[in-house]
């Protein structure tokens, strides 16, 4: 999912370095002021880590292998602020080192994998583990929050090449979504198995290494929360609802002429010319509906299976 | 897998290109992918020059050219993607073309410009242009432990490779998920070890 340099044009690139930037910034205050200093070196050795960790394979159906993206793993592990940090950072080295994503990208890809991913799956886990108390409940939540990050983040991905004009929306979105909904299962499905190992081997590293007040830690999710809001009202909404979007009817509320406003902000997709793409971008938001529904009770089902005997498996095997 | 990724990096072979300020590689290559991602479809001329520019700089870099394609090459999913998608509905404004274009040279870029210029360089340009401390601290942390740590994963696969003999896809899921998380609680000792050592040698 990492946008190379190319794909997004200008404006796209500024609005999501713009966003980017706000919620990085808003990431490294948090963590700087309430990361204990004993801490500092563990943001790094987490990079480092998700990194390595991304390049261990995992069999997937047919013979092809997928690898963990890791948002929600280490927001679980880290807390929110943490994994910004921690996946920005990734997402840096891979950019400048590997030349994996591109420079003016980079805003896109921190906003989709970090601002979205991370931190709007982490608020879908805790949503969830709310509800479901219990390392089972804990277990679920990771698994169903990976599932949701990745498809959320690949929506967002989708509405940031079509508001570019590299592909038009319903096409696009139909191709992204579709395709992540299925890696997304493998993602939930090592989130949630690394997840329960690290419990069980160390419960003592497990929680969050910024153990915050509950307020401060609401009104953090709050800023996160604004953020991936504005993201998504940028790039996904003006083409996912089929009324005139808000800009615009503001704009005409206020007598604001109409033309110039429709010129900065893009109709949305007007050359679509096969009809069946349209309604395939509708099946595909209804399948994702349903999608959440059935992986939700498969995520139960998981940690159902998985944390029914937790005495047996106190002694993991050691490499 | 890793040799992939990590063993072919020429960023200390000696060149005209490397011997250059890491700033100026920065910059230059920063104005040839901003200019390249804001220029109209029909600027061929803008194209061909950044294309020549480029190609110029890659016989001065003493890159390997198979390791240049090798690495091209691995964006070409991504525009096949593009060009699928686009062929199901012509987009309303350019071509995956245009796209291929634009993103085969910002990729050149970045990759000379990876390939010429150590990473501890371009942290201390970052550094200078006034980014966070924490993100830069982290950086080089990640940049110091991630061979380490891609090396350490890599020797726990293989032990595990060499001991265990199952075929339950189940299973392989189980012990694959214990080695990352055995990775992560490594990691995290690690960490604990790093900041006493930074401790002893009076940082902060």
């Amino acid at each position: 999912m990492h946008i190379p340099d190319g794909f997004i044009d200008g404006k796209t690139a500024a609005a999501t370095v713009l966003l980017s930037a706000a919620g990085v910034g808003l990431a490294l205050r948090q963590t700087r002021q309430r990361l204990a200093p004993k801490r500092v070196p563990l943001l790094g050795l987490a990079a480092a880590f998700l990194f390595a960790a991304q390049m261990v394979n995992f069999p997937v159906a047919g013979g092809t292998s997928g690898h963990l993206v890791g948002g929600v793993l280490v927001a679980a592990l880290l807390g929110p602020s943490a994994a910004i940090v921690v996946l920005t950072t990734v997402l840096i080295v891979q950019c400048f080192l590997f030349a994996d994503g591109g420079v003016l990208a980079l805003g896109a890809n921190v906003f989709n994998m970090a601002i979205i991913g991370a931190a709007g799956g982490y608020a879908i886990y805790r949503l969830v583990s709310r509800w479901l108390p219990g390392t089972r409940g804990q277990v679920a939540a990771v698994a169903f929050a990976g599932w949701c990050s990745t498809v959320l983040a690949s929506i967002c991905c989708a509405g940031e090449l079509a508001w570019s004009g590299t592909f038009a929306w319903p096409a696009g979105f139909t191709a992204m979504a579709s395709v992540h909904m299925v890696v997304g299962i493998g993602e939930g499905l090592i989130s949630a198995l690394v997840f329960l190992a690290i419990r069980r081997m160390r419960p003592d590293l497990a929680g969050e290494i910024s153990g915050p007040a509950p307020a401060r830690q609401w009104s953090e999710m709050a800023c996160y929360g604004l953020l991936a809001a504005l993201g998504v009202a940028i790039f996904v909404a003006p083409f996912a609802c089929p009324w005139p979007d808000g800009l615009e009817s503001v704009a005409a509320r206020l007598g604001f002429d109409q033309k110039a406003v429709r010129q900065v902000v893009s109709a949305p997709a007007p050359g679509y010319q096969v009809p069946g793409v349209r309604w395939a971008a509708g099946a595909t938001a209804v399948a994702g509906a349903a999608g959440t529904l059935v992986v939700f009770g498969l995520a139960l089902l998981l940690a159902r299976s998985l944390v029914r005997e937790p005495k047996q498996e106190t002694h993991p095997t050691r490499p | 897998m890793i040799d992939d990724w990590v063993g072919h990096l020429h960023s200390h072979r000696d060149s005209p290109v490397s011997r250059l300020p890491a700033a100026f590689k920065l910059a230059v290559g920063l104005v040839i992918i901003v200019g390249t991602v804001l220029a109209p479809p029909r600027a061929v001329g803008w194209f061909v020059g950044a294309a020549a520019f480029l190609l110029i700089t890659a016989v001065l870099s003493r890159i390997p050219p198979p390791f240049l394609l090798k690495r091209l090459a691995l964006l070409s999913p991504l525009i096949l993607g593009v060009a699928l998608v686009n062929a199901v509905q012509p987009a309303a404004r350019g071509s995956w073309l245009t796209v291929a274009a634009k993103s085969t040279i910002c990729l050149l870029t970045i990759i000379l410009v990876s390939n010429t210029t150590p990473f501890s360089r371009i942290l201390r340009v970052l550094k200078a242009a006034r980014v966070p401390g924490l993100l830069i601290t982290t950086l080089a942390l990640m940049h110091r432990y991630l061979f380490v740590l891609v090396e350490e994963a890599e020797r726990m696969r293989r032990a595990r490779a060499s001991r265990t003999f199952t075929r339950q896809r189940g299973a392989r899921w189980q012990t694959l998920s214990t080695v990352v998380s055995q990775l992560f609680v490594r990691a995290s000792e690690r960490a604990e070890r790093i900041y006493d050592a930074m401790c002893a040698r009076g940082w902060k």
